[in-house]
């Protein structure tokens, strides 16, 4: 392991790796959060729209991510290989399970408070955005959270086809019977996906100061 | 090769039947992918559901639960397997062990969810009839619980399904075999027919077991859940903590 971690070449490709599956693995939520928010508010407004997003998000649900990741290529006309692919196979997973949280999250709002809003004049998209939005905080962190530790595991997977991230040293290891890049690729990923949880916990305590009043009294 | 030939060659691959026979045949790979994912689930299903199911009804550890769950979560498969099996050779029983670390948490999440979901009232009045812990963890709060426990475990099969493909890259074949393969040798319609036969399966593993989940759910509680807002088909999703693979 010190032999591998010594070698500066090795090295510099570790952190080349990691950074760029850091990449790959939050680029895609912070895409789907940008789509996600207005496709769960519409499908929250609309009974049929939301049986028609939730049945979406399961069927995209269902496709195992290596499918996703042959069949994409194919489909828009990109390399196996390209890190695009990883990005938008990610980013679907992500959208369809962030509509689903939105919705949720929404349909669990207080109803008082929600006409208390309306009572002083707010209008539907500033009692969204002012309202609702902050309200729904809790359930779609914890959305995220999800979403954000099984990205940094789905893009190891991409590097079965040859995209990057530090799927890569796992196969690089196995052909080589060379163990301690896959220590290392299997730490750092283990890492990348359990700071971004803290992350998100630590923005989410941060973002809802009311509920640590409510806690505390 | 053109977008059109690629999907007829690959069309034409699924459909010959002399492609699914002998020991290098779809068949055979598909029976490994079959075998490898019933093994994980039950035994996935074996550990997490009694954890899952005594920790939500004593309402003390949840932490533990949540804990472990983002723990294993976090480990990638794929690293987990090829660390396994370059350390200590390749076996079957390498795969199974990553996949049920894998399908751990949704069970055991869903088992949770589902237990200690079951309205208050309901185990308050079954204690009241004298029934002890035991009878009522069996008798009521898992009956009780069975859609949303039912729901973690077809997440965790989808999982097993889609992440068992790596099988195929540590020599234990499997339905990635066709993938590897196809991406290996550039022989794309391959890797199609790989990827879809994947997703067939995955798609057949959820529909059997909705159909289990019909069976388990007693008629009492499908009727609790009263008049549904959305159309049964699309309500069955996986679960809400689910994660595709």
């Amino acid at each position: 392991m010190r032999e591998y971690l010594s070698n500066a070449i090795y090295r510099s490709q570790l952190i080349d790796l990691f950074f760029q599956h850091i990449y790959l693995a939050l680029l895609p939520v912070l895409l789907a959060v940008v789509i996600a928010l207005p496709l769960g508010w519409a499908a929250h407004l609309n009974r049929t729209a939301t049986a028609v997003m939730l049945g979406v998000s399961s069927v995209v649900y269902t496709i195992p991510s290596l499918a996703l990741f042959i069949i994409l290529p194919l489909a828009i006309g990109t390399a196996f290989t390209s890190t695009i692919n990883i990005v938008i196979a990610l980013t679907l997973y992500t959208v369809a399970l962030l509509v689903r949280t939105v919705v949720d999250a929404l349909e669990s709002l207080p109803g008082p408070v929600l006409a208390a809003a309306t009572a002083m004049g707010y209008r539907p998209l500033r009692r969204a955005v002012t309202v609702e939005l902050p309200m729904a905080i809790p359930v779609l962190v914890s959305g995220l959270r999800v979403a954000v530790v099984s990205n940094v595991s789905l893009v190891s997977i991409g590097a079965l086809l040859g995209s990057g991230g530090l799927g890569l040293l796992f196969i690089f290891g196995l052909n080589r019977s060379f163990v301690a890049p896959q220590i290392a690729a299997l730490v750092l990923s283990a890492l990348i996906a359990l700071v971004a949880d803290a992350l998100l916990v630590l923005a989410q305590r941060l973002a809802t100061p009311w509920l640590r009043v409510r806690s505390a009294s | 090769m053109s977008f059109l030939d690629t999907l007829v060659t690959t069309f034409h691959l699924l459909t010959t039947r002399d492609r699914y026979l002998g020991t290098d045949g779809i068949g055979r790979y598909l029976l490994q992918h079959v075998e490898y994912t019933v093994v994980s689930l039950l035994i996935a299903v074996l550990i997490a559901v009694p954890l899952g199911a005594v920790i939500g009804h004593t309402g003390r550890g949840a932490w533990f639960v949540v804990g472990t769950s983002t723990a294993l979560r976090a480990l990638p498969s794929l690293g987990v397997v090829v660390l396994l099996v370059s350390t200590q050779g390749i076996s079957a029983t390498w795969l199974v062990l990553t996949l049920v670390v894998l399908a751990i948490p949704p069970v055991m999440l869903g088992t949770l969810a589902g237990v200690a979901g079951v309205d208050p009232d309901v185990v308050d009045a079954s204690q009241g009839v004298g029934m002890t812990g035991r009878q009522v963890l069996l008798q009521v709060e898992l009956p009780n619980a069975m859609p949303v426990l039912v729901g973690g475990v077809r997440t965790a099969a989808l999982q097993i399904v889609a992440t068992a493909s790596i099988a195929a890259i540590v020599g234990l074949q499997g339905l990635g075999q066709l993938v590897i393969n196809g991406v290996y040798n550039r022989d794309v319609p391959q890797a199609i027919a790989g990827a879809i036969l994947i997703a067939l399966l995955a798609v057949a593993v959820d529909l059997v077991l909705a159909g289990v989940q019909r069976l388990l759910v007693p008629t009492g509680v499908q009727l609790l859940a009263g008049p549904r807002r959305t159309p049964v088909l699309l309500r069955r999703g996986p679960a809400r903590e689910g994660t595709p693979a």
